[in-house]
């Protein structure tokens, strides 16, 4: 019997964003560009998907003591500089460093678009891979030390985070200005983050370098709606709404990491299981999960974490294994 | 696949003699497919017609039950591709793997069977246990399926052996209990078949192709097995999601039968990582039945979340218990937050005041499980329903001060709650969830 095997060809595609520059800009020693695939992810079977998901790993520029004790342990006193920190996420597995810049926060130092940029140079000088850099997440501090480094960093092509609603024409400006992507983040909205890609392509910067943050909910706290609101995006790109073909990057290690399962060692029911284990396949789990929503970045935390995300976007990207001889069945 | 009014319209007699109620053959028929009526309403219908239409009617994945009793698990049915079109229906089922000659065979049995937890309101459970065959010997087997049986009482079983003869020694213990059977290959499926049939139990059947799969199928069906599921014996994750991916769209998309059954899916691996990947992948991607190799509560706990967030309803989101939550461990002078009672709204809230650090009162409001803004349009959060949440919590008792932060969305609410509540102060709170802790902290903190 030969059974037809029904394949889905669409019209669209997800455009190719391509992240760091290197000869004639920047001084990246690696670029990572994400998108360009012509169909739902990892089905090789009929769609092409010509770029892996890559793995961001979150570097912050103060030591980040309210982090659950798995992640500083983990980090140790490199993550008390960026570059080393940097350096050794590099080394565990990050394409990526996403930079965040929370010593600028009005609560958190105040730091200001000085210090900034010196921790931005720093980190570039320490590792050759292209950055996102993040805001403190207060919109005046935001637009006041994302433009200081976008200036401070012409022709690096980072992606500079997050462009929202309320401060795009700042953020795209700079980015514009300076040869820079933008992070555009809207509130799980299939509408609303099509609305921000118009208004950002109507100020002129090309969606190619554009990349969308559809908002994370972690496994257990709301991952569904970013399931979904992303497979819906990504059918209307490949049904060939232009506004929606844009790359997805997904803040997967700082929503997990801030939920009761990873922060809690205690106190918490026994069946949920041992904490250091939980809080990796958390942050695991909910990293898989979206990149089979469509994921094309995720920003991750932990080590352990790093590699098995690593080890998951292998095994789908993987187009030879294909059954061969029949067993009975995998054994225990 | 549903048939069409039209589809249904050729069937009929086309005589629109009204006897059904409707003024028309044709009426008759659309409603028919919005199945707004009955087939039965039509006295000169004929057998046939009545057959073919029932066939039609049939699920295109047909629903498959494990076991029996209270813990029996039904996989299948699923109607959708992505669970936004509606919605994901029977949670796979979690089975976690024993050998028949394991030393900690008893032990894994227990955790499977007593495992549970409870996550906004459901309690969740592993949905069986798989005994393999590896001794490869009918009688060690059949102890190991006693011991299963034993020890996790009414926990629905996968039998799991290539040799028939082990097949029918465990079906001697659990034969009367729906058992799985785990599985007919091209090559001996008849033996298989035929255990299947005499105990009226489910049948996994293996090949190494989407062909030879549908080929076994219309075999074991044609020997008159109704209930089976398929091992389409992947390669890898790719292979895998390319595989159950193809499967569920020709049950779907083609009404192609011999295909329309659950899927079985083996997520075990070396590390628990990887096993979490390979069973998060297959929560996601179309799998029914889902065998796990860690005996890890971790990964349980993880797994079954995962099920329970993918499965929910789209259109009816969880609720969370309208009630007071302490987060932390607030005492009479810590501040006081009212939310609803829309699960992600509880989540997005708690958690921000979790991490400010700073102890508090959360005063959730029973407002039909809707976000702040969406109840607040829809009447189900307004000031009056504040106030008396505020009232009906005995909170008065337990605090020092008298001040209420209502969420920012609804700024506009707190004259009129102040005048529902005299002798409270009424703060505006942010309208992002993520600004909580410097509210907190600023705002709060100098009032």
């Amino acid at each position: 019997m030969t059974v037809e095997i029904p394949s889905e060809k669409w019209s669209g595609s997800v455009r190719a964003v391509t992240l760091g520059a290197g000869d004639g800009g920047g001084t990246r020693t690696s670029t990572v560009t994400v998108g360009g695939q012509d169909g739902l992810p990892f089905l090789h079977f009929e769609a092409g998907m010509p770029n892996r998901p890559a793995v961001a790993v979150e570097v912050v520029d103060r030591y980040p003591d309210e982090w659950s004790p798995e992640l500083l342990a983990a980090w140790g006193d490199d993550a008390r500089d960026p570059a080393a920190w940097a350096r050794k996420a590099v080394a565990a597995g990050a394409e990526l460093v996403a930079l965040k810049l929370r010593s600028c926060h009005p609560d958190q130092g105040d730091n200001g678009p000085e210090a900034a940029v010196a921790t931005v140079q720093a980190v570039l000088a320490a590792v050759g891979v292209p950055l996102i850099v993040y805001g403190p997440g207060v919109a005046a501090k935001d637009n006041e030390v994302l433009v200081a480094v976008a200036e401070a960093t012409k022709g690096e092509a980072i992606a500079l985070a997050n462009c929202e609603e309320k401060n795009y024409r700042t953020i795209v400006a700079a980015a514009l200005g300076n040869g820079h992507l933008v992070v555009a983040q809207t509130p799980i909205d299939v509408n609303l983050s099509k609305q921000l890609n118009i208004l950002i392509s109507d100020m002129g910067l090309p969606l190619e370098r554009v990349l969308v943050d559809p908002t994370t909910g972690a496994l257990g706290y709301g991952l569904e709606y970013t399931y979904s609101v992303m497979e819906r995006l990504r059918i209307a790109a490949l049904m060939g709404d232009a506004m929606t073909q844009q790359p997805m990057v997904c803040t997967v290690g700082e929503e997990s990491w801030r939920q009761k399962e990873s922060r809690a060692p205690a106190g918490v029911p026994q069946d949920w299981g041992d904490f250091s284990l939980r809080s990796v396949l958390w942050e695991t789990t909910t990293a898989t999960t979206l990149m089979q929503a469509g994921a094309d970045i995720v920003v991750l935390r932990h080590p352990r974490s790093i590699a098995a995300v690593q080890r998951a976007i292998a095994g789908l990207m993987d187009r030879s294994a294909k059954a061969g001889a029949l067993t009975a069945a995998p054994a225990l | 696949m549903a048939l069409s009014g039209l589809d249904i319209y050729k069937q009929l007699p086309k005589t629109n003699c009204k006897e059904c109620g409707f003024p028309t053959c044709l009426a008759f028929a659309m409603k028919l497919a919005q199945k707004g009526t009955e087939l039965s309403k039509c006295p000169y219908v004929t057998e046939e017609t009545r057959a073919a239409l029932d066939a039609a009617a049939a699920p295109p994945i047909r629903l498959v039950s494990i076991g029996v009793g209270e813990r029996a698990v039904s996989v299948g049915n699923e109607t959708v591709m992505f669970r936004h079109e509606k919605t994901f229906v029977h949670p796979p089922a979690l089975m976690l793997r024993v050998a028949d000659d394991a030393t900690d065979l008893a032990a894994r049995v227990e955790l499977a069977g007593e495992y549970s937890v409870e996550r906004v309101g459901m309690l969740l459970v592993l949905g069986g246990v798989v005994v393999e065959n590896r001794s490869g010997d009918a009688a060690t087997f059949a102890k190991a399926v006693a011991a299963v049986h034993a020890g996790a009482p009414g926990v629905p079983i996968v039998l799991m052996s290539p040799d028939p003869k082990a097949i029918e020694a465990g079906l001697g213990v659990v034969g009367a209990e729906r058992p799985l059977i785990h599985a007919a290959m091209p090559s001996g499926w008849e033996a298989f078949a035929t255990l299947a049939k005499r105990h009226n139990c489910p049948l996994v059947i293996r090949a190494a192709s989407i062909d030879g799969l549908a080929e076994l199928s219309a075999l074991v069906t044609g020997a008159g097995v109704e209930d089976v599921v398929l091992d389409p014996s992947p390669a890898g994750a790719g292979d895998s999601l390319a595989l159950f991916t193809q499967l569920r769209r020709l049950a779907l998309k083609k009404n192609f039968r011999p295909l329309g059954y659950p899927i079985i899916a083996f997520a075990g691996a070396e590390s628990v990582e990887d096993e979490v990947i390979a069973a998060a992948q297959a929560i996601a991607k179309y799998a029914g039945v889902i065998v796990l190799d860690h005996a890890e509560p971790a990964l349980f706990y993880t797994l079954l979340t995962l099920c329970q967030n993918l499965y929910t309803d789209p259109q009816k989101p969880i609720q969370v218990e309208p009630k007071l939550y302490a987060v932390g461990t607030p005492g009479a002078d810590s501040p006081l937050l009212i939310t609803t009672n829309f699960s992600l709204t509880y989540f997005s809230v708690s958690g921000e005041v979790e991490a400010s650090g700073k102890p508090c009162w959360l005063l959730v409001a029973d407002a039909d499980g809707l976000s702040v803004l969406t109840s607040w349009a829809a009447g189900k959060f307004d000031a009056v329903k504040i106030a008396k949440t505020v009232k009906e919590s005995g909170l008065a008792e337990k605090l020092s001060h008298r001040k209420l932060v209502i969420p920012g969305h609804v700024a506009g609410l707190s004259g009129e709650v102040e005048e529902e509540l005299p002798g409270w102060q009424i703060m505006v709170g942010p309208r992002d969830a993520v600004e909580i802790p410097s509210y907190l902290k600023t705002v709060w903190s100098a009032s």
